[in-house]
């Protein structure tokens, strides 16, 4: 199947900015359906609002745009009442960290099968700019102009910590890693988080003078390294890529089976 | 009615009738006065084969349940106060992605944490005008466990029927308290079960072009017609739109759909009504005591009655207007601050003869209570 037939072209054109990452990460998030050869009546994608949220309305699936931050929410009521589905939820660093944190941590923890795609433009795009919990102290932003105070989260480490069964990190540079990883987490029995730096020219880029899209994916490519390579012992403030966390648990829709089964014999 | 006969909580007798309505899924968080129905689920519904979750508030909560409807389920949550005023926000999703669901709310004293264990009618504006934005709403509520049983069936049909989310307002004497209930037979109550669309696979289908009635038939996520849910303004094929035409008639499809249906959504009792000088208009654990009030006097040769309402939204003004039309006094029983009241005054043709029977200290009205005000407007002291 075409990368095309997966889009809703009616839709079209996107909202997105000239350089954004998200097309990127759409395209690396296509190429991985049509690769696993999923249909595309058994793939259900959850959005919230922001940006990256809009993904879902583009594609050719089951699609529910809902609340910000609330996405994780949503998508756990569909995976629970249709476990066989394929459970896809796209969000944005504001989306699942700052307004969402609260389900994302309980997603990790419960480790229902659905893979959350986080992605990272350290920025609130749709709202003109605003610092987010990914953008860390020292940046600029709209609502930070003497420099922002606000320490920043690391997704992967909340996500291990939270109880993520699968927990990566790649970027919209790497778009052959994007599609290997998404790929992995998909085919991963649990729940699983991938985080996707991707850029942002039109805020984070023109707020922190990070030049244009390309420059802002060249510094992807020079700042990240894979996990534990020469390159990170040698200089350890670069931001590692690929799978930290891959782990057998039970799954939630999987142990609820097996609770109904005992309701039923009356145990 | 044949069916079995049980000695139960308020809340059980709502547990009940979920479950002979069709509850597929529950997700909830505790909540003091209506964590039993949470208990219960977890124990009733995986021996049905459906599915119980406790989520990580009452936000998860209900955003988990419109997700589960999406897919074919009847959902429902339960909660109270301090929990319904953080499912707003899920519940205007529903109302504006028309999303069958219904949320029990046992109210309990507020605002804020307030009278956890304590009974109160205090979020009746709540229920109608929580949610931002113009919007219509279904709320029912019920006075006893055998019409509890009988309105939460019915409001699993509501919500199917006009697909948009009901809610029951119940309250923490109707949920805790113990009495009869006759559980009917399978059948005895007709149940509406979710309108499908009959569109074939690979023809065209419009989730959100509603048919000549005004309904709109559904197809399950994971089904054969893939579309877009949104929370935004959205067209026919529930993509985000910002034309005004289609921002209008979605609006106003949204509120017509109820409030053009008021007398088949209104439900209620009448007592002694034909003749009285003196109406009572209550509803909930207050028209327990109302009718205490309208039994007892009418034994004395009084010309008293009671409009029990059992449909709080959308308001039946026009039910209201006709039955209080013969009465010299209205007197409006709840335990609030007149949260019924006020669409009372607006309902009947004269105002200044509507009163307020309330308690808001947390204690159930009395008979004693009522009396003390009908004395009062009768001119005969307290």
């Amino acid at each position: 199947m075409a990368v095309g037939d997966y889009l809703r072209e009616r839709f079209f054109p996107h909202i997105w900015c000239p350089g954004c990452g998200h097309g990127i990460v759409l395209n690396g998030l296509l190429r991985t359906v049509e690769n696993m050869g999923l249909k595309k009546n058994d793939i259900v994608m959850v959005s919230g609002i922001g940006c990256s949220s809009r993904i879902a309305g583009y594609l050719d699936f089951h699609t529910l745009h809902t609340l910000h931050g609330r996405a994780l929410a949503f998508a756990v009521g569909v995976k629970m009442s249709r476990p066989e589905l394929t459970v896809l939820v796209p969000m944005g660093d504001g989306d699942a960290l700052s307004i969402g944190g609260n389900h994302f941590i309980h997603a990790c923890r419960r480790n229902i099968d659905m893979t959350a795609i986080v992605m990272n433009n350290r920025v609130y795009g749709m709202t003109g700019g605003q610092y987010s919990p990914l953008s860390g102290y020292g940046t600029m932003a709209t609502t930070a102009p003497y420099k922002n105070i606000d320490q920043e989260f690391d997704i992967v480490n909340i996500a291990a910590a939270a109880g993520a069964t699968f927990v990566a990190r790649t970027t919209a540079y790497h778009v052959q890693q994007l599609a290997d990883v998404l790929e992995e987490a998909i085919r991963h029995k649990g729940f699983s988080v991938v985080e996707v730096m991707s850029q942002c020219p039109t805020y984070f880029g023109r707020k922190n003078k990070e030049g244009s899209a390309v420059d802002m994916m060249e510094k992807m490519k020079t700042l990240t390294t894979p996990i534990g390579s020469k390159a990170k012992q040698e200089n350890p403030s670069l931001i590692e890529r690929g799978v930290f966390v891959k782990k057998e648990m039970p799954e939630y829709c999987t142990e609820y089976q097996k609770i109904i089964e005992r309701a039923m014999k009356g145990k | 009615m044949g069916g079995r006969l049980t000695f139960v909580q308020g809340n059980e007798a709502c547990v009940e009738a979920a479950l002979y309505a069709g509850l597929d899924f529950f997700a909830g968080y505790p909540i003091t006065p209506s964590t039993e129905i949470a208990e219960l689920m977890s124990v009733r519904l995986p021996q049905k084969g459906g599915r119980f979750m406790q989520m990580e508030d009452e936000i998860a909560s209900i955003c988990a349940i419109i997700g589960a409807s999406l897919t074919g389920k009847k959902v429902l949550t339960a909660t109270s106060g301090p929990g319904f005023s953080l499912m707003q926000e899920g519940l205007g999703f529903a109302i504006m992605a028309e999303i069958p669901c219904v949320i029990v709310d046992v109210q309990r004293g507020g605002p804020s944490t307030g009278l956890p264990t304590k009974v109160s009618q205090g979020d009746v504006n709540q229920a109608r005008w929580g949610v931002h934005g113009d919007h219509s709403i279904i709320a029912l509520t019920a006075s006893n466990h055998q019409d509890v049983f009988a309105i939460t069936v019915e409001a699993f049909n509501f919500s199917e029927t006009y697909r948009t989310p009901v809610i029951l307002l119940f309250d923490e004497v109707i949920g805790h308290m113990r009495e009869r209930l006759e559980i009917p037979t399978p059948g005895e109550i007709h149940l509406v079960e979710r309108l499908k669309t009959s569109v074939r696979e690979g023809v065209d289908y419009h989730p959100y072009l509603p048919r000549e009635d005004g309904r709109l038939p559904m197809s399950d996520f994971g089904g054969v017609h893939r579309y877009n849910v949104t929370g935004l303004f959205h067209d026919m094929w529930g993509f985000p739109s910002d034309n005004p035409r289609v921002v209008h008639e979605l609006l106003r499809h949204l509120v017509d759909k109820i409030e053009g249906h008021v007398d088949e959504l209104t439900r209620y009792k009448e007592y002694f009504i034909d003749d009285a000088e003196i109406l009572l208009i209550s509803y909930g654990a207050s028209a327990r005591s109302a009718l205490h009030v309208a039994v007892d006097r009418r034994k004395r040769g009084e010309r008293i009655g009671l409009l029990e309402l059992q449909t709080l939204w959308p308001f039946p003004a026009a039910l209201v207007r006709e039955k209080t039309k013969n009465a010299r006094y209205v007197v409006v029983v709840e335990m609030n601050m007149g949260q019924l009241l006020q669409s009372v005054k607006e309902a009947v043709e004269r105002p200044e003869r509507v009163f307020l029977s309330n308690r808001v200290d947390g204690v159930l009205i009395t008979p004693e209570d009522i009396r003390n005000i009908l004395r009062l407007i009768q001119g005969k002291g307290v």
